[in-house]
């Protein structure tokens, strides 16, 4: 987990990087989102360079594709293709690493980016692997303002429908949007109620800028069977750099060099203090607790708050690992 | 003897035989499998049937899903929401990323023509031939229907295939030479094409018929695929002709006729007429009926021929 945080932070100032060069982004979301992509891609999924052509890898679909700066920091770095090589070109003429996922850039599974489609093309990915008796699962990543497009709402319905327990949509709650506070512009509260409605498992997580959390939420979730599972993950836009937190106005805001300087330092800072701590724990994670359990078969909210640090994440094996023990432990 | 088997009847059988020996074949509805005439094979197959129910955005969206995992995906929903309410899921979902999707419209054009504008779609080639990767198809029997959804049935990129709800006229049988994309001339005039697609084609024949009788030499063009449009064939027919004549179920702008026009007037000028329904509110009543209000029946065809063709040019 300490290795997922570290990660998450140096992907911060890939990010920074990769942005700043180019003048374009949207810098906000990417780092409030990150965290999740770390996890999901460090820690939880079984996809990678290596098993990409093959029909068992998990799905992923970043629905609130204006972030697909990050993402493609994380499939840099998870090896992909030649993260520098994305740093230098992002939004540039002729690039592959254009500002909304395609399938140019490898690892990108459809070409996406308008709001409010992530969720129905995992309702799809979700349903086939049923159909087809797969046991990969479909991961699918939605902004809070996102929420406000219909057709996910749709699509709630049908993977509530088909009782798509493969499938698990994480909304990023960062509560900003471009226009301002998400609540002001179209409110989206009782996220985790609609979801329930349309016959999904929900799970919150208190702090979704915490790979632990984040992490526990996902090993459970892919225990969840019968239903579809929805993290609602609370964030901060901006997170990790002092300026940029909790404010609408870097949803794209494109930094001045003495911003970008800050932003640099703040972040080398904080990923000095990450590995000093990490050398001081001795590598040894501590077991936390989660605050609510209910039971696996009960709708209601599970909250995350501590670290579990039950599983020593980072890599495709050890996640692809741990999933054929919690499917065997489960009878699956 | 008048035809009763309906282009959306022909879909079903091969789709039906193709899922006999492949289970990647679905259909996928919302809530359109009675409508769609594929109630059998939901009752055949009911595994390869996913259902979406009465929402289009959403059955486009999961068919492309579907597709990526491998899926020969058949979409059917009456063409008018699929081509306007699920527009901007067939050009990012199905169109951008090229998803082995077939979108079905079924009543298309003004089959529900007492239904109101709400259910006609007569924009539905306009709307999808502007998407790059997507190809349109207005197959004008059930013959040719069955001979397109085989050809489709083999390969992996997008289409879209509008049929009407009603039966079509024969004009092909069963051992019918069919190649994709080449449009097919049913017979060559001297005086005037008629390009057709769809319904259009069997009232063009008639109207080459009734043309023939006051000594016009009228051929017809069935060019049932609208994109991509088959230019060599198209040009070969008109070059022979003084005047091209286009002929089609749907809005006067950006149809069959735009298209044609844009490769004539490009390759060999001619007078070129288009003849499709107005841009405005249609009158309500069976498609027959609208058919002949719009001059878009054989003798209303054959009168816009005669008239085009008496027109001096400058």
């Amino acid at each position: 987990m300490d290795d997922l945080t570290k990660r998450a932070y140096a992907l911060r100032r890939d990010i920074i990087e990769e942005v700043y060069r180019s003048g374009a982004g949207h810098v906000g979301g990417d780092l409030s989102v990150i965290d999740i992509l770390t996890v999901l891609y460090f820690g939880v999924m079984n996809v990678s360079p290596k098993n990409w052509e093959s029909p068992d890898r998990d799905r992923f679909f970043l629905s609130k594709g204006h972030c697909v700066d990050a993402l493609y920091m994380v499939l840099g770095e998870k090896g992909f293709f030649d993260k520098q090589e994305a740093i230098e070109t992002f939004s540039a003429y002729g690039s592959k690493f254009i500002g909304h996922p395609n399938r140019e850039v490898p690892g990108i599974e459809m070409n996406s980016g308008s709001l409010g489609h992530g969720l129905a093309l995992g309702v799809g990915t979700a349903l086939a692997a049923k159909m087809d008796g797969r046991a990969y699962r479909t991961y699918v990543v939605l902004g809070d303002g996102e929420m406000a497009e219909g057709s996910n709402y749709e699509a709630m319905m049908a993977a509530g429908h088909y009782h798509l327990d493969n499938l698990c949509a994480t909304v990023d709650v960062n509560r900003l949007q471009i226009s301002g506070k998400t609540e002001d512009v179209m409110c989206s509260d009782s996220l985790a109620q609609k979801f329930r409605a349309f016959g999904w498992h929900v799970t919150e997580v208190e702090d979704g800028n915490d790979c632990g959390q984040l992490l526990a939420a996902y090993e459970a979730v892919a225990l969840y069977r019968g239903k579809p599972t929805a993290i609602i993950a609370h964030t901060v836009k901006g997170k990790g750099v002092s300026f940029m937190e909790d404010q609408a106005s870097w949803h794209h805001g494109v930094m001045k060099p003495e911003q970008y300087a800050q932003a640099v330092e703040e972040l080398e800072e904080r990923a000095q203090m990450l590995t000093g701590a990490q050398k001081a724990a001795g590598q040894q994670a501590t077991a936390g607790e989660k605050t609510t359990d209910t039971e696996a078969d009960n709708p209601g909210a599970e909250t995350y708050t501590n670290v579990p640090g039950k599983t020593t994440a980072g890599s495709r094996e050890s996640a692809a690992d741990n999933r054929k023990a919690m499917e065997a432990s489960h009878g699956k | 003897m008048e035809n009763k088997i309906t282009n959306r009847q022909a879909i079903c059988d091969v789709l039906i035989k193709a899922a006999e020996t492949h289970r990647d074949v679905i259909v996928a509805c919302s809530d359109s499998r009675g409508s769609a005439s594929l109630s059998a094979f939901a009752e055949k197959y009911p595994e390869q049937l996913v259902e979406m129910g009465i929402a289009e955005q959403n059955l486009v969206t999961v068919s492309a899903g579907l597709a990526s995992c491998g899926k020969k995906v058949f979409a059917a929903s009456p063409a008018c929401f699929l081509s306007t309410r699920s527009y901007e899921q067939v050009k990012v979902d199905v169109a951008y990323s090229r998803a082995n999707v077939t979108l079905i419209g079924i009543s298309g054009g003004v089959s529900y023509g007492a239904l109101g504008m709400t259910h006609h779609s007569c924009q539905d080639i306009a709307a999808f031939c502007a998407l790059p990767d997507m190809r349109v198809y207005l197959p004008s029997d059930r013959f040719q229907t069955a001979r397109l959804i085989e050809a489709l049935l083999t390969d992996d990129s997008p289409a879209y295939v509008r049929v009407s709800r009603t039966a079509s006229k024969d004009i092909y049988g069963e051992n019918m030479d069919f190649t994709l994309n080449q449009a097919k001339l049913l017979c060559q005039g001297k005086d005037v094409l008629l390009v057709a697609c769809g319904e259009m084609v069997a009232e063009s024949l008639e109207a080459a018929s009734l043309l023939r009788e006051k000594g016009i030499s009228a051929g017809v063009l069935d060019m049932y695929c609208v994109k991509p449009l088959d230019e060599k064939t198209l040009l070969q027919a008109a070059e022979q002709v003084k005047t091209v004549i286009t002929v089609e179920e749907h809005s006067v702008y950006g149809g069959l006729g735009s298209m044609v026009a844009q490769t004539v007037s490009a390759a060999c000028p001619k007078r070129i007429v288009n003849l499709a329904l107005p841009d405005g509110h249609l009158t309500a009543g069976t498609n027959r009926e609208i058919f002949k209000t719009y001059g878009l029946d054989a003798a209303g065809i054959a009168c816009s021929a005669e008239s085009a063709l008496a027109q001096k040019t400058r």
